[in-house]
């Protein structure tokens, strides 16, 4: 008949939604941290994050191209590396750290593996962990001479003035010492961190945005969250702190919890597929980030709870498949034979 | 009323309202009609007629070629031109009768009858007789199906109008338009039950006209009432259906009369009244012709054997030049390589697009994001599933239930990575059926 009848197996329509729509909409998501992280420690911060999604698209462009395989770059992951990459650095930090971060995150955790899908690993937080171990100090020094994070170690901690020092600690580094810190300004952000996780407000923000769109899954950052939540508040009540539930708030909204819960620990391809393995899944982060942050000598422990649960996803997924649509379970059948 | 479902399932763009509101137009069969010997699951139909007859509408030539068949009827009077094969809508070469169409429409005698007072034999007769089988497009001899080994186990007839191919509209139209043939219909099924047996139909939320139709035409009988089940694909899927009204469950190992229901598709359940009340076999079917690139999308009333060029004409033709035509709806139809088909008892629609994206889709990698997870109303995981299938791996496609499939395309429809899971599943599938038939031979 005509020329253009094209025949191919049903179904003969598709859902709008693409891999690259997904990506887009994370990086939307993620804009208001970002942007938040730019105008409370300066301009500087803009170009580490620049500088870490540009050489992620990079490494992934030049090694596909070397390899002589197809350039994915069109599909915005490494995009959402680099900028998690930028998000998870210290604001003042040297600027080739985190270009080897993300050549790293690319090279070794990704494309070595077989590229988007294959890794076992979230990208960015395979470079942090690499970063941290290898930098450690550069890694953990929190300027504080520019933009609204200036003299915050005065702002979090009653009774402190170091107001000229040129590094502060987080304010994670006081709640470990039970230290409860006023939850305002740790919701809306103007405090020491990497740049990208200071402000709950903003990254919860993105969090609900990508809630709504259905792109993450609710079962993780709620069984996630909610798990850290309620160890915390036995913790804090058990150690009988002033006020066990504003500790709690200072602890959900203080480090990296907030962005790892919405934005790491939802990574697709690195946490479970079923329905049931990621609620495991967020309870298992939510108990390790608690052992590390309450228990453990560090302060911080979301980036070590969340690669663990990285490499458990596989046995997660196998522990929880889902029953098969009218498939009884074979053992309770041959009971129910037998009697 | 309480809204039924199922877990899983998606919701693509419906496109109903392109012939919802077209009345069901009766079309005149052209100069030739080609009667295909299989139209139904099971063995073909054996032709009773040569060469030069002259056959009268509404006679029957071809008889059940076993138990699990049906005889074929002549939809017009005129002479058997040729027994040939001929192509079919998926593309193979059937057995098929040639009738030219004296357009005398001759017709047999019918037999009517009152099924208050027929035997259940009777009608099982009557029905086996006119040739019924399951309209919806699985082409089961109806007959067959309305004969479970243990009648008395059967609590539930469904009636499936739920509809959820999108563009289709043909249900909603014989819904909206021979309301009380289909309740009649169903009153005759469930004469061939206990008497406690319910009959229900059961409606998509998305055709409130048809909900109120329905539930006026059932007030005041017995056993008979409407279920609104909730808009979503694949809600009328048997096994889906069965589990949103009854709350029963069935496998691909069972039969819906071991859970104790019967379904049985709208359009079927009017054969049924037809064949049992006024003795007319089964020639005619409710059809629709949708898509964007079709001129007059519509309903029509076509008769079987007529060309499917015949009823894209009577709906104006195509507007735009198609890039893809489908015999049935867009979810589970089949693209065709030519419009040169015959209409058959089981085809019960066209959907003709301007643009085909599909064929165009370059698969990229999996992300692993659950999307066919959620949508598999079977509760697989099809995405690994797809992997086992690409690796031939037979075992443990098994093993993680990849026969459990009932191939509704979902999974596909909601990959964002555009990979085409369903085939490869449902490719699979079937490789993995015919090894164990090879087997057990």
């Amino acid at each position: 008949m005509n020329e253009k009848l094209q025949v191919s197996v049903s179904p003969h329509v598709r859902d709008s939604i693409t891999t690259q729509k997904i990506m887009a909409c994370v990086i939307l998501a993620l804009m208001p941290a970002a942007c938040f992280g730019v105008v409370n420690f300066g301009p500087y911060a803009l170009l580490i994050l620049l500088l870490s999604v540009a050489s992620a698209v990079a490494s992934e462009y030049l090694y596909e191209k070397a390899m002589k395989k197809p350039v994915t770059v069109d599909d915005l992951s490494a995009v959402v590396t680099g900028l998690l990459i930028g998000m998870n650095m210290p604001a003042h930090i040297n600027w080739w750290i985190p270009v080897l971060g993300s050549v790293f995150a690319i090279i070794v955790v990704k494309q070595l593996y077989g590229g988007l899908g294959q890794n076992f690993m979230n990208p960015a937080l395979g470079a942090r962990c690499f970063l941290l171990i290898a930098f450690s100090s550069e890694m953990t020094t929190y300027a504080c001479d520019t933009g609204l994070a200036k003299g915050v170690s005065a702002l979090s901690v009653p009774g402190s003035v170091d107001i000229d020092a040129l590094s502060g600690a987080t304010p994670l580094a006081y709640l470990k010492q039970g230290i409860t810190l006023s939850p305002a300004a740790l919701f809306t952000g103007t405090t020491l961190g990497v740049i990208g996780e200071t402000s709950a407000l903003c990254l919860l923000i993105g969090g609900i945005f990508l809630l709504v769109l259905k792109i993450i899954d609710w079962r993780i950052p709620a069984a996630y969250l909610g798990t850290f939540a309620i160890l915390v508040l036995l913790t804090a009540a058990i150690r009988g702190y002033a006020s066990p539930f504003l500790f709690m708030i200072d602890e959900l909204c203080a480090g990296g919890i907030m962005l790892g819960s919405f934005f790491m620990a939802t990574d697709y391809v690195t946490s479970p597929i079923t329905e049931k393995g990621r609620v495991v899944y967020g309870i298992f982060l939510g108990v390790m980030t608690w052992l590390f942050r309450m228990i453990g000598s560090g302060a911080e422990g979301v980036s070590y709870a969340i690669i663990l649960g990285n490499v458990l996803t596989p046995l997660i997924e196998n522990f929880t498949t889902p029953r098969a649509f009218g498939i009884v379970k074979e053992k309770k059948s041959k009971r129910e034979a037998g009697a | 009323m309480k809204k039924l479902t199922f877990k899983g399932g998606i919701h693509p763009y419906e496109g109903k309202e392109l012939s919802s509101d077209k009345a069901i137009r009766k079309l005149e069969p052209g100069d030739e009609l080609v009667f295909l010997m299989s139209q139904h699951i099971g063995a073909p139909a054996k032709p009773l007629v040569k060469k030069g007859d002259h056959v009268l509408r509404g006679q029957k030539i071809a008889d059940a070629g076993g138990f699990v068949s049906a005889p074929i009827y002549s939809s017009v009077s005129g002479d058997v031109k040729a027994i040939e094969k001929r192509k079919n809508a998926t593309g193979g070469m059937v057995d098929a009768i040639i009738v030219t169409n004296d357009k005398a429409y001759e017709e047999v005698e019918y037999t009517p009858a009152d099924y208050t007072s027929l035997s259940r034999d009777e009608i099982l007769g009557r029905i086996r007789e006119a040739g019924i089988v399951g309209m919806g497009g699985a082409g089961f001899p109806t007959s067959v199906k309305l004969a479970p080994k243990n009648p008395d186990k059967i609590d539930y007839i469904l009636v499936n109008g739920s509809e959820c191919e999108p563009y289709i509209t043909s249900d909603y139209r014989c819904m909206m338009e021979m309301t009380d043939r289909i309740v009649e219909g169903l009153q005759i099924i469930l004469r061939l039950f206990k008497p406690t047996t319910k009959g229900v139909i059961c409606v998509e939320d998305n055709k409130p006209a048809a909900i109120e139709k329905m539930t006026k035409a059932v007030l005041g009988k017995e056993n008979v009432s409407v279920a609104v089940v909730r808009t979503k694909y694949p809600e009328g899927a048997e096994r889906c259906l069965i589990s949103a009204v009854t709350g029963r469950k069935v496998n691909s190992k069972m039969l819906p009369a071991d859970a104790g229901v019967v379904v049985d598709n709208i359009d079927t359940v009017l054969a049924i009244d037809d064949a049992v009340t006024k003795g007319i076999p089964l020639m005619h079917r409710i059809f629709t012709v949708s898509g964007d690139a079709v001129e007059n999308p519509g309903n029509f009333d076509v008769c079987v054997g007529m060309n499917y060029s015949e009823v894209v004409d009577a709906a104006g033709g195509f507007k735009n030049v198609p890039e893809k035509i489908i015999s049935g709806g867009p979810m589970m139809g089949f693209a065709l390589m030519d419009l040169n088909v015959p209409v058959t008892k089981t085809s019960g629609a066209i959907t003709a697009f301007s643009h085909d994206t599909v064929s165009r889709l370059m698969p990229s990698a999996c992300i692993n994001c659950g999307r066919c997870l959620h949508g598999c109303p079977a509760h697989l995981m099809p995405t690994r599933l797809a992997a086992f299938a690409e690796h031939g791996d037979a075992e443990s496609f098994e093993k993680f239930n990849g026969l459990e499939c009932v191939n509704c395309g979902s999974c596909s429809w909601s990959c964002p990575a555009k990979r085409p899971l369903a085939a490869e599943i449902n490719t699979m599938r079937q490789n993995v059926l015919a090894a164990k038939r090879r087997k057990k031979k």
